[in-house]
């Protein structure tokens, strides 16, 4: 099923002509116009527009949440569109890891138990493997020594980080950013840029949906959306680093 | 996710709530101590019943007169006069599945000794009649099978009369002479008290007489009111009555197609017939308390739909991370149940304490052990019930609106 370009890589996404039309009172609203494109293994791939250019109905698309009206959705071998609720439900389970702007940890929960929700809908997973793999995956964003810490004591970056290790924590096929960055100072949007490049360099395939064309300088390839239909598709030769931009900051007062 | 992780999240969910889960489960705690206390009551009125019936002997027959019709009318079975002395002596023949018999009359009217008298009813009975009713003389002695063949004016009283007729002086009242509607009779005995009947009737406001005495003496009759017989034992009731009805219809020569011109009734029957009135009371009872479960359940019902409603954006990350509607609404469904069980434990503890409390006000209760099953049945089929609207809504939750719910 899958499929590799020249370069020999794989292709974890493809949208053929992809349309959603939505019914809203007597008229049908076409927020994707004919969607196509192919996302490799190891891309990080920024989706840009405007409010209304329909890069949240996309999103949804790409995160199995929603169909196609028609066209094709494959996500690494599988056909969605045809597929029921539940089949959705185990793939998003299996293949996609979702990182929302707003974090969305369960409230009063510490963050190892965050993590593992995604495993608690597996059955392959048992308790100890679980949580063995919820403090491999908080160790890798760098929250080793925040394991038991609830979701209320911790800062919106120290959230945002459990949340793209509950994103990690089932090894998925792609990783879905929505917005990621948006409620996080500046100083912390780019040390969660750093974390994307270490994770994009380690081999993860990313797809960060934003607004802010700043982000897609640190991006291998950026997708412009406008009216439902894709307005540009460059990849970026020698994306910038987020470590170096991080660095250039100036050090808060009380670092 | 499996039954544990489920368990776990649903308690976590009630912790996070503890008011607001308590007063959800009051309701259920009420209702479920209402059920039980009412069911007590109830069961505890019908043993306490059933024992004093038993007290008066539960293999005790009545024969009356009766289903006796003349030219299509059917009578009043105090005017008819088919239990004759023939009928006593022919029982007393041929029984062999009965034990006691005693043929009985009743008169009532004024008992009179000196400057008291009192409103009184003196039944003629055999000596039998103190063995039916397991009744016993507790001072003096009971008048003798003479005294039946001679017709003689003595008889034993009970101690309401003695007590009225006799006041402080009730020691002395043997070998008294007293009138019942103006002939006199010499005290012989009095009985043990028995204290007041489940009706209301003061078993101690009688005058024991041999029934010849008042046939004769008293009434002029030739008939008796009822023959009153005992059983072997409980068990042989049955064939007792197929007995007495055997000697009878011979006696009455009843032909195949006529019916019995009698009719016998057992304790066991009235015991029954009572019970199952009790039962009645307690069915009432019950749907009365049953209905505060009701109301328990749709207070449950909605804390679960705003319970849904809060966390909604939790549902809609489950459902992105791959929770299925099953899972989601399986979730909801433990917690409701988790709620309305822990409700009935608790009241079943309340109901039990307030049985006890029952018993302190005199109330006769005890608890059947299967009201406390079925409590829980009810509990969970509560839970289940009412949690399943709110489970099933955000089961059905689209998780797109979900996890950007406000």
């Amino acid at each position: 099923m899958t499929e590799t370009n020249a370069s020999g890589r794989r292709v974890v996404i493809e949208l053929q002509d992809v349309r959603r039309d939505f019914r809203v009172g007597g008229e049908v609203v076409h927020a994707l116009r004919g969607v196509s494109f192919k996302i490799y293994e190891g891309e990080f791939v920024t989706i840009m527009g405007t409010s209304g250019s329909g890069k949240s109905t996309l999103l949804n698309q790409l995160g199995c949440l929603d169909t196609p009206t028609s066209g094709e959705y494959i996500l690494d071998g599988t056909a969605v569109r045809t597929m029921s609720k539940n089949q959705r439900a185990r793939l998003r389970n299996r293949k996609i890891g979702f990182v929302f702007q707003n974090y969305n940890l369960l409230p009063k929960t510490t963050a190892v138990e965050n993590v593992e929700l995604p495993l608690m809908y597996n059955g392959k997973y048992d308790a100890s493997q679980r949580r063995q793999a919820a403090i491999n995956a908080l160790n890798s964003v760098g929250l080793g020594d925040r394991l038991d810490h609830k979701s209320n004591q911790m800062s919106g970056g120290q959230m945002q980080r459990v949340a793209i290790a509950r994103a990690l924590v089932n090894d998925p096929a792609v990783i879905l950013a929505d917005e990621a960055t948006v409620n996080l100072d500046t100083r912390t949007s780019f040390e969660m840029l750093v974390l994307f490049q270490k994770l994009h360099s380690e081999g993860r395939t990313i797809i960060f949906v934003t607004h802010n064309p700043e982000i897609a300088q640190y991006s291998s390839r950026n997708i412009m959306l406008r009216d439902g239909k894709i307005r540009e598709d460059v990849v970026n030769p020698s994306p910038l680093s987020a470590a170096e931009a991080l660095a250039a900051l100036p050090k808060p007062q009380d670092d | 996710m499996n039954f544990i992780n489920l368990f776990k999240v649903a308690l976590r969910a009630i912790a996070s709530n503890k008011f607001r889960s308590f007063l959800s489960m009051l309701g259920i705690i009420i209702g479920v101590a209402a059920v039980i206390i009412m069911m007590a009551i109830g069961q505890g009125s019908k043993e306490s019943v059933r024992a004093n019936i038993a007290q008066m002997g539960t293999n005790m027959l009545t024969v009356r007169p009766g289903a006796d019709q003349r030219g299509g009318v059917r009578l009043d079975p105090s005017e008819m006069q088919t239990l004759k002395p023939e009928d006593y002596d022919d029982i007393m023949a041929n029984k062999r599945f009965v034990s006691y018999v005693s043929p009985e009359v009743v008169a009532s009217g004024q008992v009179i000794y000196g400057a008291n008298n009192t409103s009184t009813t003196m039944y003629g009975e055999s000596l039998d009649y103190f063995d039916i009713k397991m009744w016993d003389v507790s001072q003096g002695e009971s008048f003798t099978e003479e005294d039946i063949r001679k017709n003689a004016k003595v008889c034993v009283v009970g101690t309401t009369i003695v007590k009225e007729l006799f006041g402080d002086d009730a020691q002395s009242c043997i070998g008294k002479t007293i009138r019942f509607k103006s002939i006199p009779f010499r005290i012989v005995g009095v009985l043990k008290s028995k204290g007041y009947n489940n009706w209301g009737m003061d078993q101690d406001n009688v005058l024991i007489a041999p029934y010849t005495t008042v046939m004769k003496r008293l009434l002029a009759q030739t008939y008796f009111r009822t023959i009153n017989c005992s059983a072997i034992t409980e068990e042989l009731t049955d064939e007792a009555i197929e007995e007495l009805t055997t000697i009878l219809r011979t006696t009455h020569k009843l032909k195949e197609s006529d019916d019995d011109n009698f009719t016998i009734r057992s304790q066991q029957e009235m015991m029954e017939t009572m019970s199952s009135t009790m039962d009645t009371i307690t069915v009432i009872l019950v749907v009365a308390a049953a209905f505060s479960l009701l109301v328990a359940g749709i207070g449950i019902m909605n804390i679960m739909l705003v319970s849904v409603t809060e966390r909604t954006k939790e549902i809609g990350l489950r459902m992105s991370v791959g929770a299925r509607g099953i899972d989601i609404c399986n979730q909801f469904l433990i917690e409701s149940v988790l709620i309305s069980l822990t409700g009935g434990v608790l009241g079943v503890v309340v109901g039990w304490l307030g049985t006890l409390l029952c018993v302190q006000f005199g109330f006769p209760t005890s608890i059947p052990l299967w009201s406390i099953f079925v409590s829980f049945a009810v509990c969970t089929a509560i839970g289940v019930g009412f949690g399943y609207i709110p489970a099933s809504k955000a089961a059905n939750l689209d998780p797109i609106e979900a996890i950007r719910y406000e």
